[in-house]
């Protein structure tokens, strides 16, 4: 088992190093330079080249990378070029809307898609099903900024129970906060739902045709019981590995929904520093979010040795 | 929903009712909204004009300010006197000023400020606006006396610029995310992504601003700005970015709508040193293949003024020369056939993400298209297109507003992207410059007008537009853009 786990680390580092460099170079190769992006279209030779130096952009990109790498390894992001405050600061503020969003539309989501996912799957082929199985279908081909726009028609413009967008702040207090994240959350979660409640139906379906349901019901059980007893928690597996991707998904994939609803989150953050060639943030927060994929990715892989002795022979 | 909780919900919202009733009766805050983000917050060190917006006059101040209007007024300077050559102004400041940190406002202060904009690693991205500062010299603690190289009779113009405000040594170290200037406001707060917070000066100078606290909020995107406005989450959306929802908001008691002008000529730069729009009548073509009106009407739903020069025509010295390109495909057509491009040619056509450039850019090339120019439609973004157009010159043409106020002395440059070079138009920026007798200057700028207009250096396209969506009950805003600037000072509720 160790040395499996030493194996998976060895390629965990090997995975982020690649990321790094892939990550550096895509953007910057990209043309636009930082300088010249924040003294605009009047800026003279000398002012560009002061600023340049002070942004450390005067040195090669080898140097440069050598920088950024050297300094994440030792809990540095660097200073954003256009904001000028340290990026992991901005980054943790940003941390504080997005994370809580993507929890609160996982918690929707999941909420919507376990009872309708279940209900048609006890009711296959029946109208209960085919009506769940319409929605969803729908719900998977909206976009959810269309969802966004029709839900700040409806309960901001129309009924005022909600703001059309912003973020009212943790330290206003608990509920607050989360009221202003409510209408992004339903939008960021009813595609997700959607996703979800057809991969929990399907995957029960499953489940009900194996022996062992046939031998729950032959012991005595109701299909109810059968159902609940036995269905949906072996039902669960592939589900919990879908809500995993969707949570990593909906941390990072909320730039649309942050920018319909002006959320300061992550999205929001990244948006702001590709138009302004806010390379150094652009790059850390992009290696963040592949370092939590690939520390997802080690974990679940460390679980699947724990629970399967077959998997640490073979690798 | 239980009864209880539907109970206490309903007693909530009651009391968010009440709470938002109280509020309007004395109101004195504000929020406004704009669409782009400042990036920190020094004026002196940033071309980006949501720093501006946000800090030019609220928070800082120079020794002199623009109005509303456009008028250059004494700001921290009392009052001046200019010797009579031209080259030495000597500046009285106001007394009793003070910083926000409470540290005194003096000729020490203003000294700083200048040579600091001069200085070789000055990241003023105005830095020409000091070129010919010669020495800044303290007489006495209230008295300033500046020494410039030549006369310049824009001189008092370029110190109301926002990158000229004066800003305090004890200060200056953490000015981008902590603004210390001399103004009606204070930098309270802000919540980077989301919104900036500004607090009366209790201590300022001047007469005390209605407003007790105003905030920014940024909202970039086009819808959200009309939910934000509609849901009435936001009291002013300054620049409003749709102007194709303004008709809904005209029609709305709820709303006023101001419509005004900003120092933006939009144009469709051409690259004169690239073949074929070195050849003046390949220019003289294309202006005369434009149609203005339909790019007005089609890109901006009918804001904006025609223009036939690179000049704004509010400005009293501007004359109007729409004439010299109007709209005839035919003439175009002959003078393509007459530089020796019969059947046209094919070019590039770069937009930068301003709706201005898209759609008008999608227009033009359709118009283009009309007389055989093949436009090749690229959409980049802005660091790109500094990068590969501006600094680059890697394009035929390109559709941009200009925004610096009075920038006609960008043709003087020859090495500045379009590339015009002509001799005639240098010299004559020359003899402005030295000009100081307003009827003479006047002139002196009608002709510079008319010599880039019959030059065809660029199609010139129209004024671009300011469109303000407010509350009906805000007063005191600020209806023409003659800088970036949201001049919280003069704004009052009528409630």
């Amino acid at each position: 088992m160790l040395r499996y786990a030493l194996k998976r680390l060895l390629s965990l580092i090997l995975s982020l190093a690649v990321a790094s460099v892939v990550i550096f170079a895509v953007i910057e190769i990209a043309p636009g330079d930082p300088a010249s992006f924040m003294l605009g279209v009047n800026a003279q030779a000398d002012t560009l080249a002061a600023l340049r130096a002070e942004l450390g952009l005067d040195v090669s990109k080898v140097e440069r990378y050598f920088n950024w790498v050297g300094g994440m390894l030792v809990g540095d992001f660097g200073t954003s070029y256009t904001y000028r405050t340290p990026v992991s600061q901005m980054i943790t503020d940003r941390l504080w809307v997005s994370l809580p969003l993507a929890l609160y539309a996982l918690t929707l989501s999941t909420l919507i898609a376990f009872p309708a996912g279940i209900y048609a799957a006890a009711r296959r082929g029946k109208p209960g099903d085919l009506a769940v199985m319409g929605a969803t279908q729908l719900g998977i081909a909206v976009p959810n900024f269309w969802f966004a726009m029709m839900l700040v028609l409806i309960f901001a413009i129309n009924l005022r129970w909600f703001n059309a967008g912003g973020f009212a702040g943790w330290e206003n207090g608990f509920w607050t906060g989360l009221h202003s994240l409510t209408l992004p959350a339903i939008a960021l979660a009813l595609p997700q739902a959607a996703i979800l409640a057809r991969v929990m139906r399907s995957a029960l379906l499953d489940i009900l045709a194996e022996d062992f349901m046939r031998t729950a019901r032959a012991k005595g059980l109701s299909r109810r019981q059968a159902l609940w007893r036995h269905g949906v928690r072996n039902a669960l597996i592939p589900v919990l590995t879908i809500i995993g991707l969707q949570f990593s998904f909906l941390l990072a994939g909320s730039i649309i929904i942050e920018q319909v609803f002006y959320l300061p989150g992550l999205g929001r953050l990244v948006f702001q520093a590709i138009s302004a060639r806010d390379l150094i943030v652009v790059e850390s927060v992009v290696m963040l979010l592949v370092f939590a994929v690939i520390m997802v990715n080690f974990l679940v892989d460390l679980a699947y040795a724990a629970v399967d002795p077959r998997l640490r022979s073979r690798t | 929903m239980t009864k209880q909780r539907f109970r206490s919900f309903a007693s909530a919202l009651a009391l968010g009712a009440s709470l938002f009733a109280t509020q309007a009766l004395a109101k004195s805050d504000i929020t406004i909204a704009m669409q782009l983000e400042p990036p920190h917050l020094d004026p002196t060190s940033a071309a980006a004009q949501a720093i501006d917006s946000v800090v030019y006059t609220n928070i800082f101040e120079g020794l002199t300010r623009f109005m509303g209007d456009g008028s250059v007024v004494p700001g921290l300077a009392e009052s001046w006197e200019i010797s009579d050559d031209g080259t030495i102004y000597t500046f009285k400041l106001r007394d009793g000023v003070t910083f926000h940190d409470g540290t005194t406002m003096d000729a020490e202060d203003v000294k700083f400020s200048l040579d600091r904009a001069t200085a070789e690693d000055s990241a003023n991205a105005q830095k020409a606006l000091f070129a010919g500062i010669e020495t800044v010299e303290v007489v006495d603690p209230l008295t300033v006396q500046v020494t410039l190289k030549e006369p310049n009779g824009n001189f008092l113009f370029n110190l109301a610029w926002g990158d000229a405000v004066i800003v305090a040594p004890e200060s200056i170290e953490n000015i981008k995310t902590n603004p210390v200037g001399t103004g009606a406001f204070t930098f309270a707060d802000w919540v980077q992504g989301d919104s900036i917070t500004l607090n009366r000066n209790p201590d300022y100078w001047g007469d005390q601003p209605a407003l007790e606290t105003a905030t920014f909020k940024f909202i970039s995107d086009p819808t959200a700005a009309f939910a934000a406005m509609m849901a009435e989450d936001v009291d002013v959306f300054d620049n409003f970015p749709a102007p194709e929802n303004l008709p809904q908001f005209e029609a709305d008691p709820r709303f006023q709508v101001l419509v005004g002008s900003t120092e933006g000529e939009t144009i469709l730069s051409t690259n004169n040193k690239q073949e074929p729009f070195d050849d003046v009548l390949v220019r003289q073509a294309l202006a005369h293949a434009i149609d203005r009106q339909a790019i007005i009407d089609g890109a901006m739903f009918g804001y904006g003024t025609p223009i036939g020069t690179h000049f704004a025509p509010h400005n009293p010295a501007y004359v109007d020369l729409t004439g010299n390109s109007a709209y005839d495909p035919e003439k175009a057509k002959a003078l393509l056939a007459e530089a020796g491009y019969p059947d046209g040619f094919e070019t590039t056509l770069h937009l930068p993400p301003p709706s201005y450039a898209r759609r008008g850019g999608e227009i033009i090339a359709a118009q283009l298209a009309e007389i055989g120019i093949k436009a090749e439609i690229i959409n980049v973004e802005w660091a790109q297109w500094l990068e590969s157009v501006f600094k680059g010159k890697e394009f035929g043409l390109t559709i941009v507003s200009h925004t610096e106020p009075m920038d006609i002395g960008i043709y003087a440059r020859p090495e500045y992207y379009f590339q015009y070079d002509s001799t005639d138009f240098q010299a004559l920026m020359e003899t402005l410059n030295s000009t100081t007798d307003p009827d003479e200057r006047t002139r002196l700028l009608g002709e510079a007008q008319r010599l880039i207009a019959t030059d065809y250096v660029n199609g010139y396209l129209f004024q671009l537009a300011k469109l303000g969506v407010a509350k009906a009950g805000v007063q005191g805003l600020w209806e023409n853009a003659p800088t970036a600037a949201i001049d919280l000072t003069a704004i009052s509720w009528d409630e």
